[in-house]
Formats: structure tokens, C-alpha cells, sequence
């Protein structure tokens, strides 16, 4: 083998054994890189009770409330098989909307309520002229399906 | 016609071209920048959900394509000056690495912009926002050991590796939001399905990408002729170049 082609050889081996090891250490770390539960990750997992997390997944259409102190809001997360209810005080953001993402940091406590101290809204990678999606609405109503899940 | 396209991988070959090519390049980026823009900002529809601020797409979106399309470019380059100990390899890597950095730090900067209104946070510390951190770190880290070492020689050595091993972080840059939970929406464009995005705000889009490609390779040709006279300034045909541009 000529210099050269020794060095490529011994380049090529090093990146294919750097790309396995960072491929082992981001499996071994998986669980660490999760940014936000959903509410069934979440309500499997004894261990997060009382523990401060971050639990993604959407609003519940209708679920909204406000309490009469103005900041106060409890709203209904949920990955449409489980779902978690939460307590939040504090300024919402201007994507906060019923049947959209989000996600919420905080706390579940015992009794069964998850109760944030931040919410951050999450939108999808879907962009397009509100006519449009008034018109995929008006589409979708006369199909009288609602089989199509918003991105979260 | 045959071209021996070897022939420019030879610095005093590669200068005279490189100088042809940066007007054609320069003026590209700047006009098809100002069409792109044009096309953002007038020509292209409010979003149904996030109204104007979706706008920074048309800047956002480039920058971070070009972040780690340069540094991808940069590990070639660097893996080929290892290699075959070509001199305009090096040359080419640490020209991009400013380039990189700066469209790094754009999509960083214009990602915070657009986070606050929409999710409600500058900065979070998710997949997709902290490897895009990593690559700044390692654009730094390249620049910063590139000019530490004193012989070019082994500076272009020792910055070619951290070149080629940092080029693991891309795809992880890329697929963040696939393989993991993250509040970082995914991708709009991929090559497995439809665009989803209104035409005309795809077509901006696209258009700010060529110009940053095209300003990309402007910028990075100068600062390899600066380089290459630099670096050749002992041998005779850079010592007649610099005195014929001195006249």
C-alpha cells in the first residue's frame, strides 16, 4: 500500500469507529435526550411523580379555563390516549391554542394534576395562507371527518 | 473540450480562476438575494397560525442548511488535504470555516428571533438547539487551533482532524427532531415527501438558499486567494502577482 492510500485507510476506519461509538453513546443516552414526556410516557412512569418534568402533547379542544384571577389557567394535555389536566399561572404564548402542541414544565403532583410553571407553545413544520387552511377546514367538516391528527 | 480539472487543484493555477469566478458569484448572491426577499416579505401569504413571524423562515432556514452544509464541505476538504497533502485543500477548509461560523451563529441568533414570539422562549435547551450550539463550538474551536499553531503545516494538520471528527455532529443536527422528542418543529422539505408549505413561501425560500450558496463560494474564493498569496509569498509567481496587483 502506497502512503497515501494508508492514510485513507486509517481515516476512513477512525470516522466509521467514531460514528459507531457516538451511534452507542446517543443509544445508551437515549433516555437522557428526551425533552418532554407524553401524558402516556408520563403516567406510566411512577418515578416522575413529585419530580420536575417537561410533558408535550396537545391542548384539548374545549378544555380551556380561566379562573377568576385573570392568570390562572387549567387546560387538558393530551396524546389522544391519555391525558394529563394542568394547572398553570402566568402568560401564555401567542401559538397557546386549543388543539395545538404544547409544552409544559413542571411538576405532577398526587393529586392527578400537572401543575407548570412554564408553557411553551410547539407548532408544526406546516406553513401555508390562512385561506388555505380555512379551506381544508370547510373540506374537512363536509367530509364530516376529523381523522386528521394536527402535527405535534 | 477537455478540461484538466487537476490542473486547478495547483495554487497558481487556481488563482487567476478563482479571481474570474468572484464577480459572477458576488453578483448572483446579491441579486438573488434581493429577489428573495422580495418574495418573502411581499410576495409570499401570511401563515394561518403564526401570521407575520414565520417571515424569518426566509433567513432562518437558509442559515442553518448552509451551517452544516459548510461544514460538511470543510470536512472533505480537510479529509482530502490529509490524504493526498494537497495545499489548496487546507487553503479551501479554513477559508469556510468564517463563513460556517457566521451562518451558524445566524441560525442561532434568527432561531431565538422567532422562538420567543412563537413558543414563548429565546432559547431551550433541546436536540435540534443544542447540537446547532456544538457546531458553533466547533467552527470556533477549527478557527481557534487553525491560528494557535504556528507552522501552517501542522495547523492545517491538527485542524483537519477536529474538522473531520466535529462532521459526526451534523447528521445528528439534522435528525434531532426526528429521533428524539424535541420543541423544534421537523423538517418542511425532505427528500421522502411534499414540501409542507404554501408554494410561494417554498420558492423564497429556495431563492435565499442559491444566493447564500452563491455568497458562500464568493466570500470563501476571496479569502483563498488572500490565503494562497499568504502562504506562497516566497515562491516566485505569488511574489510577481503581488507586484503586479501593487501596480
Amino acid at each position: 500500500m502506497k502512503p497515501r492510500q494508508k492514510r485513507m485507510a486509517f481515516l476512513a476506519l477512525g470516522l466509521v469507529g467514531l460514528a459507531v461509538i457516538t451511534a452507542l453513546v446517543l443509544n445508551a443516552l437515549r433516555g437522557n435526550m428526551v425533552f418532554f414526556y407524553s401524558p402516556s410516557e408520563a403516567l406510566a412512569n411512577i418515578t416522575l411523580v413529585e419530580h420536575k418534568f417537561r410533558l408535550g402533547g396537545l391542548v384539548e379542544d374545549g378544555s380551556l379555563v380561566r379562573e377568576s384571577d385573570g392568570l390562572t389557567v387549567r387546560f387538558i394535555v393530551t396524546d389522544l390516549t391519555k391525558s394529563i389536566p394542568v394547572v398553570y399561572t402566568g402568560i401564555l404564548p401567542d401559538l397557546f391554542r386549543e388543539g395545538q402542541g404544547v409544552v409544559a414544565q413542571g411538576t405532577l403532583g398526587l393529586d392527578g394534576a400537572f401543575h407548570a410553571d412554564e408553557v411553551l407553545a410547539k407548532h408544526d413544520e406546516t406553513y401555508m395562507p390562512p385561506e388555505v387552511a380555512e379551506g381544508l377546514e370547510r373540506a374537512k367538516s363536509a367530509r364530516g371527518a376529523t381523522s386528521d391528527q394536527p402535527g405535534i | 473540450m477537455a478540461v484538466n480539472w487537476f490542473k486547478y487543484s495547483s495554487p497558481p493555477a487556481f488563482y487567476p480562476l478563482a479571481g474570474r469566478l468572484i464577480p459572477w458569484f458576488a453578483a448572483a448572491a446579491a441579486v438573488l438575494a434581493l429577489i428573495g426577499i422580495y418574495v418573502g416579505l411581499v410576495v409570499a401569504p401570511t401563515d394561518y397560525q403564526q401570521g407575520d413571524s414565520y417571515r424569518i423562515i426566509f433567513i432562518h432556514v437558509p442559515a442553518a442548511w448552509m451551517s452544516m452544509f459548510i461544514y460538511l464541505v470543510m470536512a472533505v476538504y480537510a479529509g482530502i488535504g490529509l490524504i493526498f497533502n494537497t495545499r489548496l485543500s487546507g487553503y479551501m477548509a479554513r477559508a469556510l470555516a468564517p463563513t460556517g461560523a457566521m451562518f451558524t451563529f445566524i441560525a442561532l441568533w434568527t432561531g431565538a428571533l422567532w422562538g420567543r414570539p412563537t413558543w414563548g422562549a429565546w432559547w431551550v435547551w433541546d436536540a435540534r438547539l443544542t447540537s446547532e450550539l456544538i457546531l458553533l463550538f466547533l467552527y470556533l474551536g477549527y478557527i481557534s487551533l487553525y491560528a494557535a499553531i504556528d507552522d501552517p503545516r501542522r495547523a492545517a494538520r491538527a485542524s483537519g482532524l477536529l474538522a473531520l471528527i466535529g462532521a459526526v455532529n451534523v447528521p445528528i443536527i439534522y435528525f434531532s427532531v426526528k429521533w428524539w422528542n424535541t420543541l423544534h418543529q421537523g423538517a418542511s422539505i425532505s427528500l421522502t415527501k411534499a414540501p409542507t408549505m404554501a408554494a410561494t413561501m417554498l420558492t423564497g425560500m429556495m431563492i435565499m438558499a442559491v444566493a447564500a450558496w452563491c455568497y458562500t463560494i464568493a466570500v470563501a474564493l476571496m479569502r483563498v486567494r488572500c490565503e494562497i498569496l499568504e502562504r506562497e509569498v516566497h515562491s516566485e509567481w505569488a511574489a510577481e502577482q503581488l507586484a503586479r496587483e501593487a501596480r
